[in-house]
C-alpha cells in the first residue's frame, strides 16, 4: 500500500469497469483509505509456521465499519491474516508473529491481552457452516451463556434482535427450540452470523463464508453483509473476485503471503495500480 | 485352473469364511444361553414324584429290596466294571449299564439327598398322587405320604396313605402350612427390621461411649445420657423379645406325621414348611403358579441350607449396586484423565508413554488388581481411615476390612483403562472446526470443552462406561479378596442411618456361582443354581449394558455430529 496507489482513482471510470458497481454495496467510491478512521491497523506483520514464512511485512489498515475483502490464489495467506485479527493462530502449533496488530489503538498481541475477550470483540464466521448441535435458540445463546448471562428475558431478546439482524427470523421463529442441524447450509451459515452477532462484536470476521453453499444462498449472504456494515467492520476473505466486487468498499490483494495492493474495490477491480492485481483479477493467474 | 483362480479373485470363500465366522459365534451364544437355561430353568419345575422297588443285587442271597420315593433327576451311562468296583455285583455280560439319578430327600432320615440307582433293577414304578413334598427352610426337602396333622400334640386330622380319596389331613397340613410361612415372615420381618433396629442403635451407643472415653470427654452427664438412651432401647427390646417368643409359641404349635419311603414315621414340626404340594395329583395350571413361586423366591429370597436352596437376591442386589457404584466412580475419573491427555497434555514422547501405560494396564490379570486393592485400599488406606474417623470402633476395623467399597474401587481401577481409550477417541473425532467456533465466540478452552466437547464426546464416554460394565459385572478374582463373601444377608442399602453401608461384605453372583458350584456340601443340589446362576449374571449384564447401550443412542442421536 502506497499513497500512489489511492492517488489516482478517476472515478467517472466506473462506467467501463466490469462490474457495475452503483447497483452494489460500495459507497465510498473513490474515497481514500487513509481518510476513514480505522479500526484494525497491521503494521510490519510477519508469521511463521514453523520454518515456513506465510506472511511477509504485511502493512494494513482497516477502515471503521466498511466491508474490506481479502482477494488472492490459493495459499496467498489471506485467511491467515484474517485469523490473526481474533488470535485464531495461536491454537496452531509454530505458529509465530512478529509486528503488531491494534484494534483501536490496543495491540491484541500484548500479554495482557485477554483472547477470549478479543474473540467476543472480534467475531468470525469460518468457510463451512459449524452450528453447534443444540437447539437453534441455544447456538444463539452460546455467547452470551459464556459471559453468564442467564436471563430469559434478556436471552429472547438477543436471540430474536440477532436472528432478525442475519435475516433468519421469519424462517425459524416457530422452530427456535428445533436442533440447528435441520437448517439448510445456507440458513446454517446465516444462524452461525447471528450466533456471532449476538455477542455484539466490533469487527466481523467471514472466511470465504459463502463458498460451501448455492447461489441464492450466496446472494441472501451478501445482501446481509451490505445490512450488516452499518453496525461493523467486516472483513471478508473471498475467492470470488465478483463477490469482492459486489459486497466490499475495500480490497486487499494478496500474493505469496504479501500485500500486494490495498485500495478501494473500485480502484483494484477497475484501475489497479500493480500489475500483478491486474494479471490475477484478469483471469491470468490464480 | 483359472476357474478355480476365478473363485477365489471372485471373493466368495472370502464371504464364505465371513459368513461362517459369524454365524458360530451365532451358534456358541445361543447354545451357551440355552444350555444355562435349560438346566437352570428346569429346576424350579416341580418334577413327578415316584414310587418304585428297587432290587440290588447283592453277593449272595435274595436282592436286597427296598422302596425309593423320590424325583428323577437325570441318568447316564455308566461300565459294569465302575459298577462292580463300587460293591455292586452285577453279572458283567454288558459292556454298559444305565443308572439313574433320584433325589430321595429326607436327608435327616437318609443322611443323603441323592442317590444313583441301576434302571435295570427298578421296577413297579408308580406315581400316587397323595406323595407329597416338602421344602423345608432346613434338611432339604421331604418327601412322603401325610399321615397325621396334629395341633399342641393332639391329632385333629389322620388320613390313611392306602386310600387315595383321604385327603382329610393334607387339607388340614396345607391351611396350616400357610399360617406357619406368614408367621415365620412375620418372624423374620421383626428380627430384620425391629430388632436389627435396636441392636444399631445400641452399637451405635456403644461407638458413642467409647468416643467420648477416647476424647476423655466422658463426663458423668455425657455417660449418663447415653446410659439413658440405653436403657430406653433396651426396654424397647424387652418388649420385642416378648413378642418374639410368643410367635415362636405359635408357630411351634402344629406337627405333622408322615409316612416316608420303606415305612419309616416320623415328626416334623409344620414351622419346618416353606412349601408344600402334591406333584403327581397337580395339573399343568398349578405346577405353574408353583413353578412361578420357586421362580420369583430364587430371584427375591436369602439363600438357606449353604446357598444350595433359597433364592440369591443378596448377590444380584450387590453384583448390581456394585456396579454401579464402580460406574459412578470410574466415570468422572476416566474422563477427566482422558481430558487432560487429549486436550492439555503436550502431544510428545511422555503423553504416547502414558497412552501405551494405560493400554497395558488393561491387560494386567485381574487378581494383581485384587491383591493391589487389598494391599493398598484396605491396608493402608482403609487403616488410616478407621484410625482418621473410626477410631471407637477399634480394634474391629470399619474400612480397614474387605468391603463394597474397596471393591468398586478395584474395579474402578481395573476399568478405568477402558474409559479412558473411549473418552479419547471420542474426544478425537469432535470436528475441530466445532471447537474453533465456540472459541470464535469468546468461549475459553475450558468453556469449549465443558459446553461443546464434552456433550458431543458423551456417547463415546458411554462407550467406554459399557465396556466398564460388561468386564466389571463377569469380574470375580479380585472381589474375592477385596469384599465378596458367601454368605452376607444383610444387604449394603438399608433403613439404618447411613443407609448406605458401603463398609460392608456383600455376595457378588460371579462368586455364588464358584461357591455353590465349587465349594458347596451338596453337590448334586448345587448343580442347577449353578446354572440359573449364571443365567441371571448374563441376564444382569446384559440389562446393565442395555441400559447403557440405549442412553448412549439417544445422546448420539441428540449430539449426531455435522458432516465434517
Amino acid at each position: 500500500m502506497t499513497e500512489s496507489n489511492t492517488e489516482y482513482a478517476p472515478a467517472n471510470r466506473s462506467k467501463f469497469k466490469k462490474i457495475d458497481m452503483s447497483k452494489l454495496g460500495g459507497s465510498d467510491h473513490g474515497q481514500s483509505v487513509d481518510s476513514l478512521p480505522s479500526c484494525l491497523q497491521v503494521s510490519n506483520l510477519n508469521l511463521y509456521y514453523g520454518a515456513a514464512h506465510s506472511l511477509t511485512d504485511v502493512n494494513l489498515s482497516i477502515p471503521s465499519q466498511r466491508v474490506t475483502a481479502f482477494i488472492g490464489p490459493s495459499g496467498c495467506g489471506k485467511s491467515s491474516l484474517l485469523r490473526c485479527f481474533n488470535r485464531m493462530n495461536d491454537l496452531v502449533e509454530n505458529c509465530s508473529i512478529k509486528g503488531s496488530i491494534t484494534l483501536d489503538g490496543e495491540d491484541i498481541y500484548h500479554r495482557s491481552v485477554d483472547v477470549a475477550d478479543l474473540r467476543r470483540r472480534v467475531g468470525m464466521v469460518f468457510q463451512k457452516p459449524n452450528p453447534f448441535p443444540k437447539s437453534i435458540y441455544e447456538n444463539v445463546a452460546y455467547g452470551l451463556r459464556i459471559q453468564g448471562v442467564n436471563k430469559k428475558r434478556v436471552l429472547d431478546e438477543s436471540v430474536e434482535k440477532s436472528l432478525k439482524a442475519a435475516a433468519l427470523w421469519e424462517e425459524v421463529k416457530d422452530r427456535l427450540h428445533e436442533s440447528a442441524l435441520g437448517l439448510s447450509g445456507g440458513q446454517q451459515q446465516r444462524l452461525v452470523i447471528a450466533r456471532t452477532v449476538a455477542v455484539e462484536p466490533e469487527v466481523l470476521l467471514l472466511d470465504e463464508p459463502a463458498s460451501a453453499l448455492d447461489p441464492i444462498s450466496t446472494l441472501k449472504i451478501e445482501e446481509l453483509i451490505n445490512e450488516l456494515k452499518d453496525r461493523y467492520t467486516i472483513i471478508i476473505v473471498t475467492h470470488n473476485m465478483q463477490q469482492a466486487a459486489r459486497v466490499s468498499d475495500f480490497t486487499a490483494f494478496m500474493y505469496m503471503g504479501k500485500l500486494i495492493e490495498f485500495d478501494t474495490a473500485d480502484n483494484i477491480f477497475t484501475n489497479p495500480a500493480q500489475k500483478q492485481t491486474e494479471d490475477y483479477i484478469t483471469g491470468r493467474y490464480g | 485352473m483359472t476357474a478355480l483362480k476365478k473363485f477365489f479373485a471372485g471373493g466368495t470363500p472370502w464371504i464364505w469364511i465371513n459368513a461362517g465366522a459369524v454365524a458360530i459365534s451365532i451358534m456358541m451364544t445361543v447354545g451357551l444361553l440355552l444350555l444355562l437355561a435349560y438346566n437352570g430353568l428346569g429346576h424350579f419345575w416341580p418334577k413327578d414324584l415316584m414310587l418304585a422297588q428297587y432290587s440290588q443285587p447283592v453277593e449272595s442271597g435274595d436282592p436286597l429290596v427296598r422302596e425309593i420315593i423320590g424325583e428323577r433327576v437325570g441318568n447316564e451311562e455308566v461300565t459294569a466294571e465302575r459298577i462292580i468296583s463300587s460293591g455292586i455285583p452285577v453279572t458283567g455280560d454288558r459292556l454298559m449299564y444305565e443308572r439313574e439319578l433320584v433325589k430321595i430327600g429326607n436327608r435327616d432320615l437318609n443322611g443323603n439327598d441323592f442317590t444313583w440307582l441301576l434302571t435295570d433293577y427298578l421296577d413297579n414304578i408308580r406315581f400316587p398322587e397323595n406323595l407329597a413334598a416338602f421344602e423345608r427352610w432346613e434338611w432339604g426337602n421331604f418327601y412322603g405320604y401325610v399321615r397325621e396333622v396334629r395341633e399342641a400334640g393332639n391329632a385333629v386330622a389322620v388320613s390313611d396313605p392306602a386310600n387315595l380319596d383321604d385327603t382329610a389331613a393334607w387339607d388340614a397340613l396345607t391351611e396350616r402350612v400357610a399360617r406357619a410361612v406368614a408367621l415365620h415372615d412375620e418372624i423374620a420381618e421383626l428380627e430384620k427390621g425391629a430388632i436389627g433396629e435396636v441392636n444399631y442403635a445400641l452399637e451405635r451407643l456403644r461407638l458413642q461411649q467409647r468416643g467420648l472415653e477416647l476424647r476423655n470427654t466422658d463426663t458423668p452427664e455425657a455417660l449418663a445420657a447415653i446410659q439413658t438412651e440405653r436403657e430406653d432401647w433396651d426396654s424397647r427390646y424387652a418388649v420385642l423379645q416378648e413378642q418374639l417368643q410368643e410367635l415362636y409359641g405359635q408357630i411351634e404349635r402344629d406337627t405333622v406325621v408322615m409316612i416316608a419311603m420303606n415305612g419309616q414315621e416320623t415328626e416334623i414340626e409344620v414351622s419346618e414348611i416353606v412349601r408344600a404340594y402334591q406333584p403327581n395329583g397337580m395339573h399343568i395350571g398349578n405346577k405353574l403358579v408353583v413353578y412361578a413361586q420357586k421362580l420369583w423366591e430364587f430371584l427375591s429370597d436369602d439363600p438357606r441350607e449353604a446357598n444350595t436352596e433359597g433364592g440369591i437376591f443378596p448377590a444380584i442386589f450387590g453384583t448390581v449396586v456394585m456396579v454401579l457404584l464402580m460406574s459412578v466412580l470410574v466415570t468422572p475419573f476416566g474422563v477427566i484423565a482422558a481430558v487432560y491427555l487429549r486436550e492439555y497434555a503436550r502431544q510428545g514422547i511422555i503423553t504416547r508413554i502414558i497412552r501405551i501405560a494405560v493400554n497395558n494396564l488393561a491387560g494386567v490379570p485381574s487378581i494383581v488388581y485384587g491383591v493391589f486393592g487389598l494391599g493398598f485400599f484396605i491396608y493402608f488406606v482403609g487403616a488410616e481411615v478407621d484410625q482418621a474417623f473410626y477410631q471407637e470402633a477399634l480394634p474391629a476395623p470399619t474400612f480397614g476390612t474387605p468391603g463394597m467399597l474397596w471393591a468398586a474401587l478395584t474395579l474402578a481401577l481395573l476399568t478405568v483403562p477402558v474409559v479412558i481409550v473411549s473418552t479419547e477417541e471420542g474426544l478425537s473425532r469432535i470436528p475441530r472446526s466445532l471447537r474453533e467456533g465456540s472459541l470464535a465466540l469468546g468461549a475459553t478452552k475450558f468453556e469449549t470443552l465443558w459446553r461443546v466437547v464434552l456433550p458431543m464426546a458423551s456417547p463415546a464416554i458411554m462407550t467406554g462406561m459399557i465396556l466398564a460394565v460388561a468386564r466389571a459385572a463377569g469380574e470375580v478374582a479380585p472381589l474375592m479378596l477385596v469384599g465378596v463373601v458367601k454368605l452376607a444377608p444383610a444387604l449394603p442399602v438399608d433403613g439404618n442411618y447411613p443407609y448406605f453401608h458401603l463398609d460392608q461384605k456383600f455376595m457378588h453372583l460371579g462368586f455364588h456361582i464358584y461357591d455353590v458350584g465349587f465349594q458347596s456340601p451338596n453337590v448334586e443340589a448345587a448343580r442347577p443354581l449353578v446354572f440359573a446362576t449364571a443365567l441371571l449374571l448374563v441376564m444382569i449384564t446384559a440389562v446393565l449394558n442395555q441400559v447403557a447401550v440405549s442412553i448412549r443412542n439417544r445422546l448420539r442421536e441428540k449430539y449426531k455430529s455435522l458432516d465434517m
